[in-house]
């Protein structure tokens, strides 16, 4: 059994395993701290200097880094803490490139969220000035892009792909005030080792990683994926009768909430012009689109007729319920057992 | 599966995905994780990077060996010697689990005797590898525990696929790796619901839940159930199918979902049979190469527009949910289904929904039976689930294993090479693997812009040295041929094929590489051997 440590953040009651950090655990409370390096999924590095808390009255820590203790007193913020992240946002917004309306991640940046959190004003957005960065961006890989200049060097990406993905396809290139994230090897993500699962994506706090052609579904609904054996659960993002996003289920035991380029982003042929939508009946040596009835009558006609010459070869892309339906159809209806699919292939 | 079914009682995967997080050691064979299994992939290579000991076996450099700390490159088709040499250096050198040998197993006395011809020199021989990686590997697998084995279609697809299985579970048994948590025997399934097909039944021997079709209890049970009389003979499999049609005795063919003129090995035998069909009818999301040679096309709704559930490589049974409608006039599988039946007057087939399709198995399939729709609602149930309070089983036979008197059977194994090795006239063993970007035949994935981008057409994986010996460069146009026909590609000259092996996919019909793939059958799984063909190959001038 996992121990449990009870304690308060901002005089709320707050209880939490023994070993989580004081900002996850204020996280699952539904309490705000302010942070863009933290992820619950991957091991904190304090490295954005924002998720300052006071302890009992102390000074400030990095709430990330702060494992929970029985009985201990976590104030979210104070006039210092206050202070202190006014000055780290000044200096991130100093080197941050801003088209916020036109940004993918608009919906969700966390930069936009720690700047309306702590009330920046217009002379604190502007104080220090710009920073002279115009680095290219890279729009190499199809499903999503690298902005450089929208990048916070949280390393969230980084740690992604090493924690997560077991790859560590990203690193940090150069140092200092020239440090930017690429993929290995410094080239283009697609001519890289990456294999463009996007995790790194879904996690970027901001839009430096951000997909090609984003779209916030009107509603999501949660399904199973359809490539491999593996089945990971997905939400599947719908505009209208159109699917626009594909997201992992991170409450599905058998993903977590991880997909990979397939599942992630090759929605687009459920809703391509070259899908079937009408019954095709060979007409003259061509198939013609025609309807159900004339399509049914016509196949129950032949398979009436083909009784003791007839197979069927079903498909492991259908439900189970279309699978049990066609072998009941075939044992039934046309009293075989030639009755198949591809799982040796 | 039937090489498990045999050894174990049971032919899927024994543990669960989330296991690979408790094991010690992963054994990786013949299976290209990272491109055929990507998040299981992602787990195996966490699962490296947090301290297990990642063993990966294929003839091909695949990506997960940057992630293994050890990697044998064994000639193709040889798994079985090289497994059997492991599981004999086992037990010479008393690493074998006895105990688990005494109380859960038969067979061993037969078994112990079959290894006496896999003598040290005649695995390093067949095998290609050094006896030291050999035996540094069987010493881990048997005491780094738990130890958990995983396999794909390296090793079934073979014409000896089912003694490789056979082998994979030999080794487990002789460790005592199996019935506990970070252990097993793991076949990763290739398609999505390619388990929930498999256990509803779409096999021409076995009703749902794996009840034998022959076994006259078993059909008066599904007689009185659908309220009709059954065959009682067990039919063609999927290649003999295609092998009646071209000797006349099946000329109607029903096929859902499938594309076997780019998916069948010796696919111009499957045009062939398709070109002779009197009736053909194809229910699918596309108008697939298969599709063009159909009479009746029928336009399936896509696994977005319906409900239902799929069948993981871990026994899972997991909701599939409508989110948007079928596009344009298609419709689910299982609507035209019953609307087939219906017209041919069969009884049984008015369903007012999946679920209610659900329900009935879960009257006639007894893994499935306590598995409804409102206990999957979230998380989905590892069958065997048998009733409603059942929790579900994330791994198989703890106690005791399925076959007849519970216990495992070990199974003597004589080494058989390939249907075909190379030779003068075709010196070179293509082997055919998957791409991260593609599926299947690609039906699906071709259709998305970026998955095309990523990965545009078909490569022949050469070796340099193979390639400076037919004269080929980087990039060119050659010419594979094998006993059965020629197919056209560009090389990619690459070292993760080892000299004398190249490989290919089959997910392009512009190279469609099973043409010249090899039918030769496993004589109990009927499985082809798409993983071994001996071919030539010269450069297109």
């Amino acid at each position: 059994m996992t121990e449990t440590c009870s304690f308060t953040i901002d005089g709320q009651e707050v209880t939490a395993a023994s070993g989580t950090s004081v900002l996850n655990a204020a996280s699952a409370s539904g309490i705000y701290i302010p942070h863009l390096c933290n992820h619950p999924d991957l091991k904190p590095t304090g490295s954005c200097r924002l998720c300052f808390v006071s302890i009992d009255g102390g000074k400030p820590r990095m709430a990330c880094r702060e494992p929970v203790k029985d009985g201990i007193s976590v104030a979210t913020s104070n006039a210092v803490i206050q202070r202190m992240r006014v000055q780290v946002m000044e200096l991130l917004i100093a080197d941050h490139y801003m088209d916020c309306l036109a940004c993918a991640a608009a919906h969700d940046c966390e930069l936009l969220k720690i700047s309306a959190y702590l009330g920046m004003r217009p002379n604190q957005l502007t104080r220090l000035g710009k920073t002279e960065r115009n680095l290219p961006v890279d729009g190499s890989n199809p499903f999503f892009q690298f902005d450089p200049n929208k990048c916070v060097l949280c390393g969230i990406c980084v740690r992604t792909c090493d924690e997560i993905v077991g790859l560590r396809a990203i690193g940090y290139i150069h140092w200092g005030d020239k440090t930017v994230i690429g993929a290995a090897g410094n080239r283009p993500f697609a001519e890289s080792i990456c294999e463009s699962c996007g995790e790194c994506v879904e996690r970027c706090p901001v839009g430096a990683l951000a997909p090609k052609t984003p779209a916030i579904p009107a509603r999501e609904v949660q399904s199973t994926c359809v490539y491999c054996g593996v089945g990971c659960g997905i939400h599947v993002g719908v505009r209208g009768d159109t699917v626009v996003s594909v997201s992992g289920d991170r409450d599905r035991e058998t993903n977590s909430g991880s997909l990979c380029v397939k599942g992630r982003f090759g929605f687009r042929f459920i809703n391509h012009p070259d899908r079937l939508t009408r019954p095709l009946v060979r007409k003259n040596g061509e198939l013609k689109e025609s309807n159900w009835d004339v399509a049914l009558d016509l196949i129950a006609e032949k398979f009436r007729k083909s009784k003791g010459r007839f197979a069927a070869l079903a498909s492991a892309k259908c439900t189970n319920e279309e699978n049990y339906l066609i072998q009941k159809f075939v044992r039934v209806a046309m009293r075989t057992n030639n009755i198949d699919h591809c799982a040796r292939l | 599966m039937t090489g498990l079914v045999a050894s174990l009682g049971s032919g899927a995967m024994t543990n669960s995905i989330a296991d690979i997080d408790v094991a010690r050691t992963i054994m990786v064979i013949g299976a290209n994780t990272t491109s055929a299994h990507p998040v299981i992939g992602h787990r195996m290579r966490r699962a490296a990077r947090n301290g297990a000991t990642l063993i990966v076996i294929n003839p091909k450099e695949i990506d997960l060996t940057h992630a293994a700390s050890h990697f044998l490159q064994p000639r193709p088709g040889t798994d079985v010697a090289l497994l059997m040499g492991m599981a004999r250096y086992i037990i010479e050198t008393g690493l074998a689990d006895e105990s688990f040998i005494a109380a859960r197993t038969e067979g061993f006395a037969e078994f112990v005797a079959s290894l006496q011809a896999y003598t040290p020199e005649f695995v390093v021989e067949t095998t290609g590898l050094p006896w030291s990686r050999i035996t540094e590997i069987a010493r881990i697998y048997a005491t780094n525990k738990p130890s958990s084995i995983f396999y794909a279609m390296g090793i079934t697809q073979h014409s000896h696929g089912t003694d490789s299985v056979k082998a994979v579970a030999n080794l487990a048994l002789v460790t005592g790796s199996l019935g506990a948590p970070g252990t097993g025997v793991n076949p990763l399934r290739g398609q999505n619901n390619v388990q929930g097909a498999c256990d509803m039944g779409c096999l021409p021997n076995v009703y749902p839940g794996s009840q034998r079709v022959d076994d006259p209890t078993i059909q008066k049970k599904f007689e009185s159930a659908w309220n009709a009389q059954l065959p009682n003979q067990p039919g063609l499999t999927h290649t003999e199918i295609f092998d009646a049609i071209c000797d006349g005795g099946i000329d109607t063919l029903y096929m859902v979902g499938e594309n076997p003129l780019l998916t069948e090995a010796n696919s111009g035998h499957v045009r062939a049979a398709l070109e002779r069909l009197d009736f053909f009818v194809v229910q699918d999301i596309f108008l697939s190469e298969s599709a063009t040679y159909a009479d009746v096309v029928l336009p399936a709704a896509s696994f977005a527009e319906k409900d239902g559930t799929f069948t993981n490589t871990e026994r899972r049974v997991q909701r599939v949910r409508r989110a948007i409608n079928p596009v344009g006039d298609s419709r689910p599988d299982w609507w035209i289904v019953s609307r087939i039946a219906e017209r041919m007057d069969a009884p049984g087939f008015s369903y007012s929904s999946p679920e209610a399709i659900m329900r009935e198995i879960n009257q006639v399939t007894p893994s499935y039976g306590g598995i409804t729709y409102e206990r999957i609602e979230n998380n989905g149930l590892q069958w065997p689930c048998p009733d409603t309070n059942y929790p579900g089983t994330p791994y198989l036979f703890p106690e005791k294993f399925s076959r007849p008197g519970g216990k495992a059977c070990f199974s003597p194994l004589t080494y058989r090479p390939p249907a075909e090795t190379a030779d003068g006239q075709y010196p070179l063993i293509l082997t055919t693997d998957r791409s991260l970007f593609h599926f299947h035949s690609s039906t699906m994935t071709r259709r998305v812009a970026g998955l095309s981008a990523l990965d545009a057409n078909e490569w022949l994986c050469l070796h340099p040295a193979d390639a400076e010996r037919y004269g080929i460069a980087d990039g060119d146009w050659v010419e594979v041929s094998s006993r059965r026909g020629t197919v056209k590609v560009q090389a990619r000259l690459t070292d993760v094929c080892q000299p004398g092996l190249c490989s290919m996919t089959f997910h392009f019909h512009e190279s469609p590489t099973n043409l010249i793939t090899n039918p030769a059958l496993d004589p109990v799984a009927k499985i082809p051997e798409t993983k071994v063909t001996a071919v030539s190959v010269r450069p297109l001038l």
